[in-house]
């Protein structure tokens, strides 16, 4: 029995059908068609299906549909400008080779991206425990938190440009 | 996942009279056991009764002791100061369970409910004396967390009842406590074994500058000599021990031979040796028995030490 939702994906307001037993990965990737997320275990483990509702990182792969309802839920396609301008982050993970096969990388950038949107100067230690429910089995994670702490960086850079302006 | 119906109850009464309404439910707050459970096929149930979007549930009151609403998630606790200060021990449990991802929307009441042998909340909220607040059909109760878990993934909650809150009395001033969550790594782990600890050092005879003197001590391993030579007695004796015997358990032995007393290194040891002998841990494939046992020897007594440590240094 299909029920109608409406919530904020990535700064649209989104009215859908869904199945009250959905997850909210199974929304995104099934329906809307958003395949940023990805289901790894399905579970909770592996965090390549991190997505920030409310401002909290959290596993869509547990999350049930019918709690997003009149909520705000951002995924890995709402982080580019529309003009197609990456995110700090996502710049930062490609200069700095925190990618390699990419199926951990939207999971690790949303889970950073929730800690620099609370902590815009985090310690090393912090970056770790911000990505310790993200699985990623190439890169070794060195890449991965200096990715991090170097988007970390520019974003106060450019923060300190504008409020010199 | 099968087609299941999906109910978002606002009131405590609602969510029970949903439940005896429906043939099948079962209550889901952060859902990050029951949806594991549900994906793995383990449970099948025919409606979800959401207790998520209950008000009244959410709230931390630290109005007298501290009362955490069946809502409130372990980030919470981990980011609250106030807690951090008083019952360290359920900070040290909380900001160790799973992920970020998984505290976000996880919650404490979720965690006993479930029951695990593992559940890394049990062993501080035991030694902190909480109290399970639990309405159902036949009005309120309050049960000590001690008589709620029955074994694995059992408690006695009765059809339809819900946890609304976890009451922790006020402690003594002088009081501190810690939990050890014993594991091969850092992060996304169960524990092998958990110890909690709480003690109060009486202050009753003191002089002014009795704490001051002992936060001096050149390292934790000094500390037992120290406290030796003061003379400072334990009371409210609390140890705790999670995942070696069927349900989170006190070590009564072990907390009797320091009630009273003051600590030393001898004393250390006995009380280690006495929760290792209460304990009855069982090989896994996380771990083998006899490793359980020497650690819950060695962790009672570094949970006890964190324990004075944390009065000492407030
Ligand atoms: C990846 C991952 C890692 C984890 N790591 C840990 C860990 O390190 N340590 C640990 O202890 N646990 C861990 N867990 C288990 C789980 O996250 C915790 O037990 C959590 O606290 C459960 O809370 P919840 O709100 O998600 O419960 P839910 O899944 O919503 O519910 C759990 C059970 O309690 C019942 N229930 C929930 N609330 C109430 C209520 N108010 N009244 C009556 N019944 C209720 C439900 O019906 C269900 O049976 C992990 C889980 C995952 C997926
Ligand atoms: S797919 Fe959600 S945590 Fe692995
Ligand atoms: S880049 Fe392959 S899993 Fe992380």
């Amino acid at each position: 029995m299909k029920k109608e939702i409406e919530f904020m994906l990535n700064e649209e307001k989104v009215i859908v059908e869904v199945e009250p037993h959905w997850t909210l990965l199974h929304l995104l990737r099934e329906t809307l068609e958003l395949t940023g997320a990805k289901e790894g275990c399905g579970v909770g483990e592996c965090g390549a299906c991190t997505v920030i509702v409310e401002g909290d990182a959290v596993n869509s792969c547990l999350y049930p549909v019918m709690e997003i309802e009149g909520k705000t839920v951002t995924t890995i396609e709402g982080l580019a400008k529309p003009d197609g301008t990456l995110h700090p982050l996502q710049q930062s993970f490609i200069e700095n080779n925190g990618v390699q096969c990419g199926y951990c990388t939207s999971g690790m950038i949303m889970s950073a991206k929730a800690l620099l949107d609370k902590n815009a100067d985090p310690t090393e230690n912090e970056i770790r425990t911000s990505i310790s429910g993200n699985i990623c089995r190439c890169t070794g994670y060195v890449q991965i938190v200096e990715s991090i702490k170097h988007a970390a960086g520019s974003m106060k850079n450019t923060q300190a440009a504008q409020n010199g302006k | 996942m099968k087609g299941c119906d999906y109910y978002k109850p606002e009131t405590v009464g609602d969510a029970s009279r949903l439940m005896a309404s429906l043939d099948g439910a079962r209550y889901i707050a952060g859902g990050t056991d029951v949806m594991v459970l549900i994906k793995q096929k383990k449970l099948s149930p025919a409606h979800l009764i959401s207790l998520r979007n209950i008000r009244e549930l959410s709230l931390l009151d630290t109005s007298d002791g501290l009362s955490i609403g069946s809502g409130v998630t372990h980030s919470r606790i981990v980011r609250d100061a106030w807690i951090r200060d008083r019952y360290s021990a359920l900070v040290d449990a909380t900001q160790k369970i799973g992920s970020p991802q998984v505290r976000n929307v996880a919650t404490v009441a979720g965690n006993i409910c479930n029951a695990a042998p593992s559940a890394d909340t049990a062993c501080p909220l035991l030694v902190l004396d909480a109290k399970i607040r639990i309405a159902g059909k036949k009005g309120e109760r309050i049960v000590a967390i001690e008589d709620f878990f029955l074994g694995p993934n059992r408690t006695i909650l009765e059809q339809g009842e819900i946890v609304t809150a976890i009451a922790i009395p006020k402690l003594d001033e002088n009081s501190g406590s810690a939990y050890i969550k014993h594991t091969r790594r850092k992060a996304m782990e169960l524990p092998l074994v958990g110890i909690a600890a709480r003690i109060t050092l009486d202050a009753a005879d003191r002089a002014p500058g009795w704490k001051e003197s002992l936060r001096n001590a050149p390292n934790a391993e000094a500390l037992p000599g120290m406290l030796e030579a003061a003379g400072i007695v334990c009371r409210d004796v609390r140890i705790a021990m999670g995942v070696v015997s069927p349900k989170p358990m006190r070590a009564r032995k072990a907390e009797a031979a320091l009630e009273g007393k003051v600590v030393s290194e001898a004393l250390l040891d006995e009380i280690g040796a006495l929760a290792a002998s209460e304990s009855q841990p069982r090989d896994s494939f996380r771990g083998e028995a006899w490793y359980r046992k020497d650690m819950v020897q060695v962790l009672v007594r570094r949970a006890v030490l964190m324990s004075i440590e944390r009065i000492v240094n407030a």
